[in-house]
């Protein structure tokens, strides 16, 4: 059930700080998992501020149906969606036109630091599960499948780390919740490859001039930067593990 | 990749490496734009749009209906894209696809975020009822660049569409004799650019489509300021070439805008 609640006036006061306390160039608190799931190939968890997302990733495997299979590498599918509890007033399971929308985007942002070549004819199926969703479920979903797809052991060129930026009460911020997306002016999720420096996931909505488009740009860049640390930190502190495990 | 479109990748990223098309065209040239106005006589408005051989048309139909209430004042707007069979051999009937849903969503967000439409001005019984804006957009030959002609079309069918007259009387909506034309305030265009090796095209037909690495397109709105952008494709961009598009895009927009908004 939507409880009426009041959006407040101001989302960032006069000191730049905002209404969970962050500054305007900070990133929500964020925790991430690898390898949580028992049956999928390789999974992943990320809370990110309110943000609760599990991804998990099964393949390379056989692809069906059959006819989709391609014959120079490997199908990469990804389904985006979110649970029915996972906001405010209840969403049908059923997937929505902004889900095959946002999965479309995951997918191509993800493809190209996958090494598909390397696994011709078959698929290698994502799929993210948003149980509870704050604004910029989109990016954290980015960041989460591609962990889970390095968990998969499937060859990558490099982690994809995905953050938001955007203009919210006429100041460029880093990281935007659901309440500062929706009074805000602008949003701008984008994904990056670290080592390519490539941008592989960009999208905008809102107004911005071309001089507050660049900045935004680099600010989310930056915030992608941060997201790619922890990413690394995780997956190496689940191979020290693994050794410790396998050496006691 | 079919072998033939291997053979014409190499050719057309050597061209345009040389900033030369297959067609002739120069790398930020559009192909021939046809606009006519009003080709469809039972919606209340409509346009279809040639871009070389893409050819896309769009109708609007306005109806009664509740507004979404989280505003609860303003009226509903609502846009779809069919990739009708015969356009292509490559489309399918049956239900919307991922590339009509995300082209339906591109074009629906140019409109939404410039606020081309004033949807306040759509009310007539606050919560209650509001005047429902349907866009259709029907692609009728694809040759690539589906967005641009698109978003054209659907706002040249927007400029085109006749308001019914009405009036309420003891809470009752009564239709008067006589037509407003549909209230707008700004003027959304798309920019579609493929990305051919390191370099960016605009306007990409079908054959620079089937070899690109990735697309983008930028919507600018009527004062230059981008409302709204989607990538597109599995390749990458780097920061400096998004930002060279956004620049090429205001350009090229002020261009088309002049096809379709007079004076």
């Amino acid at each position: 059930m939507k409880m009426s609640r009041k959006n407040p006036e101001k989302l960032i006061d006069e000191k730049d700080v905002r209404l969970d306390g962050r500054g305007l160039n900070e990133l929500r608190p964020i925790k991430i998992e690898v390898g949580i799931l028992g049956n999928a190939d390789g999974s992943a968890y990320i809370e990110q501020g309110k943000n609760k997302i599990l991804a998990a990733v099964y393949g390379p495997r056989e692809t069906h149906p059959k006819h989709l299979a391609l014959p120079d590498r490997a199908l990469l599918r990804c389904r985006y969606h979110m649970a029915p509890f996972s906001v405010d007033e209840r969403k049908s399971p059923a997937p929505s036109r902004r889900e095959i929308e946002l999965s479309k985007v995951i997918k191509e942002s993800l493809e190209p630091a996958v090494f598909t070549e390397y696994y011709p004819r078959t698929s290698i199926d994502t799929f993210i599960e948003v149980l509870q969703a704050d604004g910029g479920t989109r990016c954290a979903s980015i960041t989460v499948a591609s962990l889970a797809l390095a968990d998969a052991g499937i060859p990558m060129r490099s982690l994809v780390a995905a953050c938001a930026a955007g203009k919210v009460d006429g100041r460029l911020v880093l990281d935007l919740t659901d309440l500062e997306d929706k009074g805000g002016e602008a949003d701008l999720p984008l994904a990056w490859i670290p080592n390519l420096n490539a941008i592989t996931l960009l999208q905008m909505d809102g107004s911005l001039t071309i001089d507050e488009f660049e900045k935004t740009l680099n600010m989310a860049v930056e915030g992608c930067k941060q997201i790619y640390g922890l990413q690394k930190e995780t997956l190496k502190a689940k191979y020290i593990t693994v050794k410790e495990e396998v050496e006691e | 990749m079919s072998p033939t479109v291997r053979v014409k990748q190499k050719q057309i990223a050597q061209l345009v490496s040389l900033g030369k098309r297959l067609d002739g065209r120069g790398l930020t040239d559009y192909r021939e734009i046809q606009l006519d106005m009003g080709v469809a006589g039972r919606a209340e408005g409509s346009a279809r749009v040639r871009l070389g051989k893409t050819e896309v048309m769009v109708g609007t139909k306005i109806e009664l209906g509740e507004p979404f209430p989280d505003v609860p004042n303003e009226g509903v707007l609502t846009v779809n894209a069919e990739l009708v069979p015969l356009a292509s051999p490559t489309f399918e009937p049956g239900p919307p696809n991922e590339d009509s849903i995300e082209l339906a969503r591109v074009v629906d967000r140019g409109i939404r975020e410039s606020k081309a439409i004033a949807l306040e001005k759509l009310c007539v019984e606050p919560g209650k009822k509001v005047f429902v804006v349907f866009v259709d957009v029907y692609v009728l030959n694809h040759d690539g660049n589906l967005i641009d002609a698109s978003a054209l079309a659907a706002l040249a069918a927007l400029i085109n569409t006749k308001m019914p007259k009405y009036k309420v009387e003891e809470g009752e909506i009564k239709v008067k004799s006589g037509y407003d034309p549909l209230p707008m305030r700004n003027y959304p265009i798309a920019v579609t650019f493929a990305k051919i090796n390191d370099n960016i095209i605009v306007d990409p037909w079908l054959e620079e489509e089937q070899v690109m690495d990735a697309r983008i397109t930028i919507t600018t709105d009527k004062d230059g300021k981008i409302c709204a952008v989607q990538k597109g494709g599995y390749g990458c961009f780097t920061t400096q070439r998004i930002l060279e598009a956004a620049k090429i895009a205001r350009e090229k927009a002020q261009e088309l805008r002049k096809l379709v908004v007079k004076g």
